[in-house]
């Protein structure tokens, strides 16, 4: 037990790719029993295009987690970074990259208030982020009816629909940021702070670590990808929209996805390479029902149910290992 | 979220922290005074009475959030199975009055079912609560607007609507009594003996410190399940109230979760369990309902309502914090 636990934690193959190939592999003979065709060309791109959103929200989200905090506010920072980019570029291609660069200073900021709230006032990760998002959500209700902006024709045509085969841009994006975060997890002495500060905050203080800046970095950058999510919609959409991040659901479905992809919900355990297996899962399984063609509140019913059971099984497997 | 161990307090000094209410009484105290200065009519008994009967949904499902709260889990599914009841509800009456009082039950004994398997899943699968109930959540709602199609079915009977609208008229002093008011005071007078009993006493031991209280004798999984049995119980009395207010709709419980949370926060309940008191949390849902009366007064748009709500919650936490841990 005691070599055992001076290992690294990682583990190579998280469950969850088990379980995204088994989905997948089921999924596969379902639709085709159906009579229709999982891996055409349109359901792979149309799979790739959900998780690219879903992923960038999850992969910022999974770096909070880390660190023992979490981030309610992701949905709001997602909205109004569709609304600042495309009202910035207002169909201008000139405007893309000071309206790109705006959106992700405007998402930063956010994330710089959450991390203070949380470490200088010492509130609670829930409250604060949560405060956070109501505040934006009254400034967005206010200020908002309907999609404002309108995207540069630039930025859709590569961002938005631009793809390599059938691999949208986005989904590239995607797996860069995952990259990036993957490395500063491994191999940066900020990832191994802030797991450190997520696994035992007083141990890494006493440790040397400054953990109130490791955890206001892991919420900018958390921020970060969630306006970076935000820019990737706005591109889909080709306007700004108020209630895209909200009616996305993004901010619980980026906290299961990260939590089905094998990080502890209380920090200092997992990775970003497990959260992309999670958002994969979820969007192979809707893309499995879109091409049943079940009913999108049948959907919904198995998606909380999925979320339920893969958690039961993490705990499962932690309890015995506790066991040995 | 916060792994950090408290300090036991000693005894003596936990009791005195836990009545601590007079912070948010003194709030409370200012906003009447806000609202006073405003609109002198709302202190008229009669306005008042009926301003209480509107707050007792949310009261409730305030004092329900802390049980939960309060033995160190979440209830985030509490919002969803308001609507999911309302709806329920609507359809199983379906405008039919002899089926008021077999529906009423059957809506109580949902809570309860709702509470028992968050419960269960939390405890003996070790599923976080925040995931467990996230997920019930998701199946609530789906399964609500699955089963009805898309847009809500049949109608409330009168005598069901009857519980949260109507009242004792014509009653001396006070003017009128909702009947929500009574329910609320027979079930809020019944939480506090609740935690005055032993189980209450288990309760927060086992939200302070769950392997303490384990290995002092309670019974930490079955103690859970129970405060998320009442937790669902109290959203069921909600939507009986609120589906009697304000009618059937799929936005009946939109957002109730992230409010009775609010509540119990805002009444110096600590998320991680084991401090704060169930009168705090209920007296917290009703300065929330007092703080948006007061903003309607005084002509703040709806929109920006949240707004508002955030910014109190953060100023309203960092101070509690500040004070707990300047201590």
């Amino acid at each position: 037990m005691s070599v055992l636990s001076l290992r690294p934690t990682r583990r190579p193959v998280p469950g969850v790719f088990v379980a995204l190939a088994i989905t997948l592999a089921v999924g596969w003979l379902v639709v085709m029993i159906d009579g229709g065709q999982l891996f055409n060309q349109s359901t792979t791109v149309s799979l790739l295009h959900v998780a690219a959103g879903l992923g960038l929200v999850a992969v910022g989200q999974t770096l909070v987690i880390l660190g023992g905090s979490l981030d309610l506010s992701v949905a709001y920072v997602i909205s109004l970074s569709t609304l600042v980019a495309a009202e910035t570029m207002n169909g201008r291609d000139g405007a893309l990259l000071p309206a790109v660069g705006l959106a992700l200073t405007v998402s930063a900021a956010v994330g710089l208030l959450n991390g203070l709230l949380v470490t200088r006032l010492r509130i609670n990760a829930f409250i604060a982020t949560l405060g956070v998002g109501l505040l934006l959500k009254g400034y967005l209700d206010n200020g908002y009816d309907g999609p404002a902006g309108s995207t540069s024709p630039g930025l859709v045509q590569s961002l938005g629909y631009q793809r390599i085969g059938p691999v949208p841009l986005s989904f590239l994006l995607l797996l860069a940021v995952t990259g990036a975060c993957w490395f500063a997890l491994a191999r940066t002495r900020f990832g191994h702070h802030l797991v450190a500060v997520g696994g035992d905050p007083e141990v890494a203080r006493l440790s040397g670590v400054r953990n109130d800046r490791v955890l206001v970095t892991a919420h900018v950058l958390c921020s970060l990808c969630a306006g970076l999510a935000g820019i990737y919609l706005a591109s889909r959409l080709g306007s700004g929209a108020p209630r895209v991040g909200t009616e996305g659901l993004y901010d619980l479905e980026s906290i299961a996805a990260v939590v089905i992809g094998g990080t502890a919900l209380a920090g200092g355990k997992g990775g970003v390479v497990g959260t992309l297996g999670g958002v994969l899962l979820l969007a192979s399984i809707d893309a499995i029902f879109n091409q049943l063609e079940v009913d999108a509140f049948f959907k919904q019913v198995i998606r909380g149910a999925i979320i339920i059971a893969a958690v039961a099984v993490y705990a499962r497997r932690a309890m015995r290992k506790a066991a040995v | 979220m916060q792994l950090v161990q408290r300090r036991p307090l000693p005894p003596q000094l936990s009791r005195v922290r836990a009545g601590g209410l007079l912070p948010l009484l003194a709030i409370l105290a200012v906003l009447l005074v806000l609202v006073a200065v405003r609109q002198p009519d709302f202190l008229a008994p009669a306005s008042l009475m009926s301003f209480l009967g509107r707050s007792a949904p949310i009261i409730l499902l305030a004092a329900g959030q802390y049980f939960v709260i309060v033995s160190g889990e979440f209830d985030l599914s509490v919002g969803s199975l308001v609507t999911a009841q309302v709806v329920v509800a609507a359809r199983l009456i379906d405008s039919d009055p002899s089926r008021t009082w077999p529906v009423v039950l059957v809506l109580l004994a949902g809570g309860v079912l709702v509470g028992l398997v968050n419960g269960l899943i939390t405890t003996r699968l070790r599923v976080p609560s925040f995931i467990t109930t996230l997920g019930m959540f998701l199946i609530l709602v789906g399964a609500v607007y699955l089963w009805s199609d898309g847009a809500p079915k049949g109608g409330l009977s009168e005598e069901f609507r009857r519980f949260g609208r109507r009242a004792f008229e014509d009653v001396p002093v006070l003017g009128r009594i909702p009947y929500a008011l009574v329910v609320l005071l027979v079930l809020a007078t019944l939480a506090v003996l609740l935690m005055r009993s032993d189980f209450g006493r288990i309760l927060v031991a086992v939200g302070d410190n769950a392997r303490t209280a384990a290995l002092s004798g309670a019974r930490v999984a079955r103690t859970r399940t129970i405060a998320f049995m009442l937790s669902g119980l109290a959203a069921a009395v909600a939507a009986i109230l609120i589906g009697g207010y304000s009618g059937v709709s799929f936005q009946a419980g939109a957002g109730l979760e992230f409010g009775a949370i609010t509540a119990v926060v805002l009444g110096g309940v600590a998320l991680g369990g084991g401090r704060g008191s169930v009168a705090g949390a209920m007296l917290g849902a009703l300065t929330l309902e007092l703080l948006f009366t007061l903003m309607n007064f005084y002509g703040v748009s709806g929109a920006l309502r949240p707004t508002v709500q955030g910014a109190i919650i953060l100023f309203a936490v960092a101070v509690s914090t500040r004070r707990s841990t300047s201590r």
